[in-house]
């Protein structure tokens, strides 16, 4: 048996990696076959409307949900998208291994392309439409070490064509000391309706602060400490952020009343990470992960009071349909 | 003392032994075998922030730390790996286990989801099959091929090793581009891969016959005499100095994007930059070790290195600085990866091959890991400009320390 194996070892490899890759050819065309229905399956009635990627079908495909819940799929493919003001981003893979933002107006018309720096993270679109931002995660090679990492956040200025490629260029001040830190990231930029005026989370160290910004002086300043990705309401009167609070040290979305400085907690939010969005005035929608499966959209009402509705499944980035 | 090279002579040519001035088959399947695996990891590395990010909604910034520890950590288990090899004197077998290891891990990562515990325990069983296999497949290498070409084998594995790293992320690109961005295919062509290099490793791959020689035992005690003998101290201390002044790749491409003013789309194909210079140089310049010494080619490498980092005190911008630094640093990889190993094989006698080996992989390895993190450190507190400095003095002085360490009658 032992010198069979030996005398016909070539034959057997052989054999071996026919079937290993037969294997591999029908699981493959059987998940690709059977994504396509995933695409279909029909949402929550929303009032606002939904914009989202579809993450079910395996195409990344940007689909919407109607006012009843019925869904359809576009043909524009995003890691992730926003839409507002008539403005759409769509951060997007471009040339293997690198990323772009294509901003493109309500005719579904390419207005730019900016090349970006890493991973996308989050994406942004100012009420009026006119001011976009992202934040990516620069990742350097396969050799991944501790502190290896950078977040990048642009915001590009559709009035202008002014492009900021990182917010880094910022003056910063930290609590009230103007900042001299060598080493810090920006993330999760969210514009104001006077599209100057913005929010954002910075990070050093083991902090992160919210801080509030403006595009035109090129200034920033501390609000307060420990809010992550922050999202400014259509009144302008509160922001919704991410905050580790929940059991096990993991995130949950609070909303900051900015006139009183009240905190209130979105129960049923533990485990988020995104970058909430305003649907309305009452409610916000964001992506999270249920155990062990795909991503799905969940919506809250922003005033704290009852659990969250599950809006979509298999899908991410949400906004509303403007 | 070259216990191995005055061995070598007594003991007839290895079975597939090379004709003249090509590379023995074994060393050409176990490129194939890392090329396989090498298309596999990278597939999934590559893979990796997008499935995070996108696929599981997570930051990805937890996991790039737990991955580098994990790296630093299961350093460890090449002495592990390397010393069993050894003992049951069954490299392949020791290596297949590694192999294995790590392709099935592919498998697992679906049914984990997006718990970072469960992400992290995958990614170490994969860097510990990793951690199992090196010290083996090196030993494999350096047994069958003779002590004049050691450069150039191991130069001609790790061309092909490169060429795997280069195509995972094509892979994974052409995957999520027109077959489907659900994780299940790319984990499942990855694996694939994987299996594929495991196929040929179990089924092409002949562990070569070692002679047994009465008196040498295998046991921990003599593979740890081993830095007894001095020329193998000397090479495993000024390996760790030299790796303990290297910062890592990542580090360097921020650091250039920055300095050279260039757009941080670049930033993505700096790596891609230095493996092209590595792979094309590998072998050319191992082939040149064997003529004028592995440890020279070794220590020149880090010259080149000391280069890189004045480079990236930015004496001109541009992308012309972009494209000499990168050169320079696939040059060093080229110069140092392989070179050390065909060094270190001269230094320990066949029956330890594996375990000494995976000693000087190990000094290296972690000097290199506790550089990363001391610089990481560095990084938060201080401007790029200075950690550079950091790094440049740092250099300079291991380098002048090796220099002073390793004198010439050892550096063959």
């Amino acid at each position: 048996m032992n010198t069979w194996l030996v005398r016909n070892r070539v034959v057997i490899g052989v054999v071996a990696m026919v079937l290993v890759i037969a294997a591999g050819v029908v699981y493959v065309v059987a998940t690709v076959r059977d994504q396509n229905a995933d695409a279909t399956k029909p949402g929550a009635p929303v009032q606002s409307g939904l914009t989202f990627v579809d993450n079910g079908s395996g195409q990344n495909l940007v689909s919407k949900l109607d006012a009843t819940g019925a869904r359809t799929a576009g043909s524009m493919k995003c890691l992730r998208v926003y839409t507002a003001g008539g403005t759409t981003v769509c951060l997007r893979m471009g040339v293997p291994g690198a990323y772009e933002a294509a901003v493109s107006d309500s005719t579904g018309k390419e207005l730019r392309t900016v090349p970006l720096p890493g991973t996308p993270s989050r994406a942004r679109v100012s009420a009026s439409g006119k001011i976009v931002s992202w934040t990516v995660f620069v990742t350097g090679d396969s050799y991944l070490s501790p502190g290896g990492f950078s977040t990048r956040t642009g915001v590009l200025d559709l009035r202008t064509g002014a492009l900021t490629e990182s917010l880094e260029t910022f003056a910063t001040s930290i609590e009230g000391v103007p900042d001299k830190r060598p080493n810090e990231n920006y993330w999760g930029v969210t514009v104001a309706a006077d599209d100057n005026t913005f929010y954002a989370t910075l990070g050093s160290g083991n902090t992160t602060w919210l801080v509030k910004g403006d595009l035109t002086a090129k200034t920033m300043a501390t609000v307060r400490q420990s809010a992550e990705c922050p999202s400014l309401s259509p009144d302008q009167t509160r922001v919704a952020y991410k905050k580790r609070g929940g059991r096990l040290g993991t995130w949950q979305l609070y909303v900051l009343d900015l006139a009183s400085g009240k905190e209130t907690e979105l129960p049923g939010s533990d485990g988020v990470d995104d970058q909430a969005a305003w649907l309305d005035a009452k409610n916000l929608a964001y992506a999270k992960v249920q155990t062990g499966g795909a991503p799905t959209i969940f919506e809250s009402a922003a005033d704290g009071t009852g659990q969250p509705r599950q809006l979509v499944a298999g899908a991410s980035s949400p906004s509303p349909v403007t | 003392m070259y216990v191995a090279s005055t061995r070598r002579t007594k003991t007839a040519p290895p079975v597939d032994g090379p004709r003249a001035g090509r590379v023995s088959t074994t060393v050409v399947l176990l490129g194939t075998v890392s090329l396989l695996t090498d298309i596999s990891s990278e597939m999934v590395t590559a893979f990796l922030p997008v499935y995070v990010i996108f696929n599981l909604q997570m930051s990805y910034l937890q996991l790039g730390v737990l991955d580098g520890i994990y790296t630093g950590a299961t350093a460890v288990l090449r002495l592990v790996g390397g010393h069993i090899s050894d003992k049951v004197s069954r490299h392949k077998a020791v290596a297949v286990a590694g192999y294995g290891l790590s392709a099935v891990t592919k498998l697992v990562f679906p049914s984990v989801g997006a718990s970072s515990a469960g992400l992290g325990g995958v990614l170490a069983v994969d860097r510990a099959g990793k951690g199992l296999r090196t010290a083996p497949r090196d030993a494999l290498i350096s047994l069958v091929t003779p002590v004049d070409q050691l450069g150039k084998a191991f130069g001609v594995h790790r061309t092909m090793d490169t060429i795997g790293a280069l195509i995972g992320p094509l892979a994974t690109y052409a995957v999520l581009n027109w077959l489907s961005t659900r994780p299940g295919p790319i984990f499942m062509i990855s694996f694939c891969f994987a299996a594929l290099g495991v196929i040929v490793l179990v089924f092409f791959v002949r562990q070569p016959r070692l002679e047994r020689v009465p008196g040498k035992v295998v046991t921990l005690r003599a593979t740890l005499d081993l830095l007894r003998n001095r020329g193998m101290r000397r090479t495993t201390i000024a390996a760790g100095l030299l790796g303990l002044a290297t910062i890592s790749d990542v580090f360097v491409f921020v650091v250039l994007q920055r300095v050279s003013g260039v757009s941080p789309t670049l930033l993505a194909l700096m790596p891609v930059g230095t493996a092209l210079t590595f792979l094309l140089a590998a072998t050319p310049l191992g082939r040149l070790a064997d003529r004028v010494g592995r440890w020279p080619m070794f220590f020149a490498g880090h010259v080149v290195l000391f280069v890189v980092y004045l480079l990236l005190l930015g004496p001109f911008s541009g992308l012309a600085l972009v494209i000499v630094t990168v050169t320079l640093h696939g040059l060093f990889y080229a110069a140092t990866d392989g070179v050390l190993m065909a060094h270190g094989a001269t230094l320990v006698p066949e029956h330890l091959r594996a375990g000494g080996l995976s000693i000087v992989q190990t000094g290296q390895a972690l000097a290199r890991f506790a550089s990363s993190i001391g610089f990481g450190l560095l990084l938060q507190s201080f401007a790029f400009s200075t950690a550079v400095l950091v790094a440049i003095a740092t250099m300079a002085t291991a380098l002048v320390g090796v220099f002073l360490l390793i004198r010439p009658e050892v550096s063959r």
